[in-house]
C-alpha cells in the first residue's frame, strides 16, 4: 500500500488572510473584556481590520477575514452556535454585502468612515431582524433601535477614522520602502 | 495638537460628513417614532356600549353625553382628556383626572359612559383572565 500524503501549500494570499484574521480575532477577544451597558452595543473594533483589508486587498479577502473572525472568535469565547454567534454571523454577512456595494462609491467623496458607518447600520439592521424573528418575537426589540443607531454612528465613525489613519500610514510606509528599496 | 486634529479631519471626505449627518438624522427619527408609543391621538366616548363620539386630541373642546342618570361632561385638551363631571354616586371616573396615555380608560359605570384614549402602541389592547 502506498502511503499518500496530501500537502497543502498556503499561498501568499492565504498567509495574508490568516494574518489579518488573527489580528481581527485578537480584537474580538480583547473587546469581549470591555463591560457593555447593553447587550448588542459594542465597538466592533475587529471591523477596523475588515475595512483595511477591503481597501487594500478587495472584497473577497475582506469576506474571508470577517467570516474567519466570526467563526474563530465565537469558538474562543465559547459562543459557537449560541444565539450570539448567529447574531454576529448575520451582522457580518449583512455588513459585508453593504461594504461590497459601498466600496464602489466615488473615492473622492466617500472614504473608510462612510464604509464603516454604512456597514455598522447593516450590522444592527440584520441583527435586529434576526432578534425580532427568532430570539425576541416581540416588537419590543425595536424600542432599542435609537440606541443601536446612535452606537452605529459613534462606533462607525471612530472605527472608520482609525481605519483611515491606518491606511494612510500603511501607504506612507510603502512609499518609503519603495524609495529606499 | 492642532496638526494632529487637522490630520484626523482630513480623513473625513465630504460624503463622509453626509453619511454621519444621515446617521444622526436616522437616530433622531427612530427615537421620535419608536419612543412616542403611548402618546394618544384621539378619544372614543361610549354610552350604553355604543360609540357616541370620536374626536382627535388636537384642540380643546367639551363633549356632553346623556346617560340613564343624567349628563356626563367630557373635557378634551390637546394631548389629554378627562371626565369633568358625572352624575354617578361615587365619582370614580371623575377622580381619575386627566388621561394622557393611549389605551387609558375612564368608566362611569352608573351612567354607562366610558372614555377611551386611542393611539398607536397602546399599553394594553385587551385584558383577560
Amino acid at each position: 500500500m502506498t502511503r499518500s500524503t496530501i500537502e497543502l501549500v498556503p499561498t501568499v494570499t492565504d498567509r495574508r488572510i490568516a494574518r489579518h484574521a488573527a489580528a481581527a480575532i485578537v480584537l474580538t477577544v480583547a473587546e469581549a473584556v470591555i463591560p457593555l451597558p447593553l447587550p448588542g452595543v459594542k465597538p466592533g473594533l475587529a471591523n477596523i481590520v475588515t475595512l483595511v483589508v477591503l481597501a487594500r486587498w478587495g472584497w473577497r479577502e475582506a469576506v474571508w477575514v470577517a467570516l474567519l473572525r466570526v467563526l474563530a472568535g465565537s469558538l474562543l469565547l465559547g459562543q459557537f452556535l449560541a444565539p450570539g454567534f448567529f447574531l454576529s454571523l448575520s451582522g457580518a454577512l449583512a455588513s459585508l454585502i453593504v461594504l461590497g456595494l459601498a466600496m464602489h462609491l466615488p473615492k473622492r467623496w466617500f472614504g473608510p468612515v462612510s464604509h464603516s458607518i454604512l456597514a455598522a447600520f447593516a450590522h444592527i439592521g440584520a441583527q435586529l431582524v434576526v432578534a425580532r424573528v427568532w430570539l425576541v418575537p416581540h416588537d419590543g426589540v425595536f424600542y432599542l433601535v435609537p440606541i443601536f443607531s446612535a452606537a452605529a454612528v459613534i462606533f462607525g465613525l471612530v472605527n472608520g477614522l482609525i481605519a483611515g489613519r491606518l491606511l494612510h500610514e500603511l501607504q506612507a510606509l510603502e512609499a518609503e520602502e519603495r524609495r529606499s528599496g | 495638537m492642532i496638526r494632529v486634529q487637522a490630520g484626523w479631519r482630513a480623513l473625513l471626505r465630504p460624503g463622509d460628513w453626509l453619511v454621519v449627518a444621515a446617521g444622526l438624522a436616522l437616530c433622531v427619527y427612530s427615537a421620535l417614532s419608536f419612543w412616542s408609543g403611548g402618546a394618544p391621538d384621539g378619544i372614543i366616548v361610549r354610552a350604553g356600549g355604543k360609540v357616541v363620539a370620536e374626536a382627535d386630541l388636537s384642540r380643546a373642546r367639551k363633549i356632553e353625553v346623556a346617560g340613564p342618570l343624567g349628563t356626563t361632561l367630557i373635557e378634551v385638551e390637546p394631548g389629554r382628556a378627562r371626565v369633568a363631571s358625572d352624575p354617578g354616586p361615587r365619582q370614580y371616573c371623575v377622580r381619575q383626572g386627566w388621561l394622557s396615555r393611549a389605551g387609558a380608560v375612564a368608566i362611569c359605570a352608573p351612567n354607562e359612559v366610558s372614555l377611551t384614549l386611542t393611539g398607536r402602541g397602546s399599553d394594553y389592547d385587551s385584558l383577560n383572565y
